[in-house]
């Protein structure tokens, strides 16, 4: 048995750790909270450097082809930190898409400026406050043209490219749209997390790539989102573990009644239960990047697993971080707001919990027929 | 990150699947009573040791097979899955032995651990008291020296097997002078002794496991004391310590006895699987019981390197206790008023919901209750401070008690 990261990996863990703690400290989130650019840009830079947007992309596009092992581990960390970059919205999304439905071409085509850094890809699937389904999206192509509105989009005022769901005649279908293209406009959009930046997207009679057959979307969506899943899972897990160190911390320090709160019950169980959560939601992280990493055929049921183990973890790390901290969690100067943020993006980000603990059973139900 | 055995593991492995199918033998649960379980128990466990696989971590000389710590684990999930009489010999295995390897002469190694390891005799453990229990250093038990032996008299209760145990562990009060963790000293005690009287104590599940165990006059030769005198707490950590190893998660139905059950009867007149309140409870235990699953392999990991489990193994008791309270409840309300029903003729699979809703809330106390094993973890695993307590540094016969 060797349910663990590699040496190589848990080195990779701690440059990832060291960079980010050096080029991308809480101080630089707040930077970004705060200000008006959509994202940390030199971090950006710093990780684009040392390689982390192709890590799992194939050197025959570009990439440096060291897997999801490794990806993972810079997911864990990047969570931890907060980092505000556009990397999931390119590397877990777009170039899953692409890895997952494009073609050799296309694969050729776009993979390597994803891998470089050289440009940013998304993923629009969202129509507003709603879960999306294949028949309520009403973006529509139509002779390779898109029209529609999508919103919210990752990132979506940065990235050059964007996979783009839309029903065209054969069904839900998605495409390859440049985002550059005039017809093209892109708004910031205000949003519970200002650390991630989130666009509304106009496409009006847009030139769109059919990506995958056409009728397939919905189906390869699904595929993306588990391998998303499991790498948003451990931000998830790397943002939980945060918040738990934050609160332990600070129970350590704050006195009342003339004692450190961390003598207080109340307050050490609580901190045991989001270690327990946590811990739970980290097993269940290794199953998937297991899964993801061997392609195993249990991945949509991994993924699953992993995905509401890590989203109860972090929201009961992330609350409760703020209710150790008394008054003081609930400013604005102090950081648990935070992870409170982050861990309610994450939550919904692929779709709520609800319909993913429904798509888990039914995984299960026909794994068990 | 695999899950594979390494080449001398799987070789080990397919030795004790080999060994295990050739030798099970096969178990009529129906009626099998208390004296019927001992017996097959006793049995499977002598044809182990005579093959080499009782105790396999315990080193040969003393029954056991000096196997390495994954080997040991690769045992137990062998056997595990076969229905074996197991579980009398949880207590003397896995906590009473280690303590014995540690504490006892090397005569009384070889003289006790063999037949312990074989199942020839069984063992239990007498720590707790009607006055102390999580805070096992309370108690009261006296031991007063005489000549060369030592004379207890005193109160044990919660005592599980004590009505068929040959040896116990007993923790008694020699000097209440000084302050609690002070003043205890540690024996093994024949059960047979005079003076020892059992009472069994009717459990909420309607049976019998735990006992009182009265002391009056009890002689037991100072020879039979593990530690210095006066050192007892220290002897009861290493007990303490192995059985946060030997408890680890609670048997009975579990997420695929649920998840059948909500396949199998009817809410509304469909599956009760189709309803999305029932999927979201079944996808929480999942989630749990996999989240358990996987920290189990993460552990085994690090005995592979060969690293030892902390205190964090206590996670296991914590998350799995309640989820067996749990699931015994919610099974039942899928049945509705038909859940009640224990009469065998009627009642489902079993009656294990009804047997995990009566069981659970046991194992929720058992070897270190919810909240004990939460100040456990928040103190050796995150490195919280320790509860203020009202008896540090006070003569233990001026602590306050209950009335
Ligand atoms: C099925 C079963 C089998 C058992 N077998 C054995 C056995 O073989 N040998 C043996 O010696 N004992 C055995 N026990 C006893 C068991 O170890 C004790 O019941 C347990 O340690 C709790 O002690 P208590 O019953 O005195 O409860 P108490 O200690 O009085 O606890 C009552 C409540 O107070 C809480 N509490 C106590 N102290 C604290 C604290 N510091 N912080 C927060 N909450 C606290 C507890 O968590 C519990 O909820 C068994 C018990 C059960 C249920």
């Amino acid at each position: 048995m060797n349910f663990e990261f590699s040496e190589e990996q848990n080195m990779l863990r701690d440059q990832a750790r060291s960079f980010l703690a050096d080029k991308c400290s809480l101080r630089n989130v707040r930077e970004i909270l705060d200000g008006d650019a959509p994202f940390d840009a030199e971090a950006w830079r710093g990780m684009i450097e040392l390689g982390w947007t192709g890590t799992a992309i194939p050197e025959e596009y570009g990439g440096i082809g060291m897997g999801y092992l490794e990806l993972c581990v810079i997911a864990e960390e990047l969570g931890r930190s907060l980092a505000p970059t556009p990397f999931s919205s390119s590397v877990y999304l777009f170039a899953e898409a692409i890895l997952t439905a494009g073609s050799e071409e296309q694969k050729k085509q776009y993979l390597p400026g994803i891998a470089t850094g050289a440009t940013i890809g998304t993923l629009a699937v969202f129509e507003g406050p709603h879960a999306p389904s294949p028949k309520n999206i009403k973006a529509k192509a139509a002779n390779g043209l898109l029209s529609g509105e999508k919103m919210p989009v990752p990132d979506g005022d940065v990235a050059d490219f964007a996979v783009v769901a839309a029903n065209s005649d054969a069904g839900l279908s998605l495409y390859i749209v440049d985002l550059s293209d005039d017809s093209v406009t892109a708004q910031s959009i205000k949003t519970l997390d200002p650390t991630r930046s989130h666009a509304k997207i106009n496409l009006s009679e847009t030139p769109g790539e059919l990506l995958g057959n056409e009728g397939d979307g919905w189906n390869i969506l699904g595929q993306v989102f588990n391998a998303a899943a499991v790498l948003f899972a451990f931000e998830q897990v790397g943002g939980a573990q945060a918040a738990l160190d934050m609160g332990k911390e600070y129970a350590m320090t704050r006195f009342a009644f003339g004692r450190p709160i961390a003598t207080f019950q109340a307050i050490k169980h609580k901190l045991v239960d989001m270690y327990v959560a946590t811990e739970l939601a980290r097993s269940n992280c290794y199953y998937g990047a297991w899964a993801l990493d061997t392609h195993s055929t249990e991945l949509p049921i991994a993924a699953a697993t992993c995905r509401i183990s890590a989203t109860d973890a972090y929201h009961e790390s992330s609350k409760e971080n703020i209710q150790i901290h008394g008054g003081m969690g609930f400013t604005w100067e102090f950081d648990c707001h935070l992870f409170y943020r982050r861990s309610k993006l994450l939550s919904v980000n692929l779709g709520g919990e609800p319909r993913w603990k429904d798509m888990l059973i039914s995984r299960l139900e026909q794994a068990s027929a | 990150m695999d899950f594979n055995d390494t080449p001398a593991e799987a070789e080990f492995r397919a030795e004790v699947r080999t060994w295990l199918k050739a030798n099970v033998p096969h178990r009529d649960k129906a009626a099998e009573s208390e004296a019927e379980l001992i017996r097959r128990a006793k049995s499977w466990q002598a044809k182990k040791a005579d093959a080499g696989w009782a105790c396999l971590h315990w080193q040969k000389e003393y029954g056991g097979r000096s196997a390495s710590p994954i080997e040991s684990v690769i045992w137990q999930q062998e056997e595990s899955k076969y229905d074996v009489p197991a579980g009398i010999f949880a207590i003397g295995q896995g906590m009473c032995g280690p303590t014995m390897a540690t504490y006892a002469t090397e005569e009384q190694k070889q003289r006790y651990l063999p037949p312990m390891a074989r199942g020839d005799e069984i063992w239990c453990q007498l720590f707790s008291e009607p006055a102390a229990g999580s805070d096992l250093a309370g108690l009261r038990t006296k031991a007063e020296k005489d000549g060369d032996d030592w004379i207890i008299n005193g109160q044990k209760i919660w005592t599980s097997g004590a009505h068929y145990s040959d040896y116990g562990i007993l923790v008694t009060r020699s000097d209440p002078t000084v302050p609690k963790h002070q003043g205890l000293t540690f024996f093994f005690v024949d059960m047979k002794s005079p003076g020892i009287e059992i009472k069994p104590i009717k459990q909420i599940s309607g049976a019998s496991n735990f006992n009182e165990v009265y002391f009056t006059d009890v002689r037991i030769p100072d020879a039979h004391r593990l530690g210095e005198v006066g050192d007892g707490w220290r002897v009861s950590i290493t007990t303490l310590m192995n059985e946060r190893l030997a408890v680890g998660s609670a048997g009975g139905p579990d997420f695929a006895d649920i998840f059948r059950l909500a396949q199998n009867i009817e809410i509304n007149d469909q599956p009760a699987i189709k309803d999305r309140a029932v999927r979201d409870r079944l996808a929480t235990w999942y989630c749990e019981t996999n989240g358990l699953k996987f920290t189990k392999f993460r552990t085994q990991s690090a005995l592979s390197r060969g690293e030892t489990p902390g205190p964090e193994a206590s996670i296991a008791k914590i998350v799995s206790a309640k989820k067996l309270q749990d699931i015994g409840s919610f099974g039942m309300d899928l049945m509705e008023l038909g859940g009640i029903m224990m009469d065998e003729n009627v009642m489902l699979e079993d009656g294990m919901f009804q047997g995990a809703f009566l069981g659970a809330p046991g194992l929720r106390i058992a070897g270190g209750t919810d909240e004990i094993l939460r100040n456990i973890i928040a103190e050796r695993v995150l490195g919280l401070p320790q509860d203020i307590r009202a008896d540090k540094g006070v003569s233990f016969n001026e602590i306050p008690t209950s009335r």
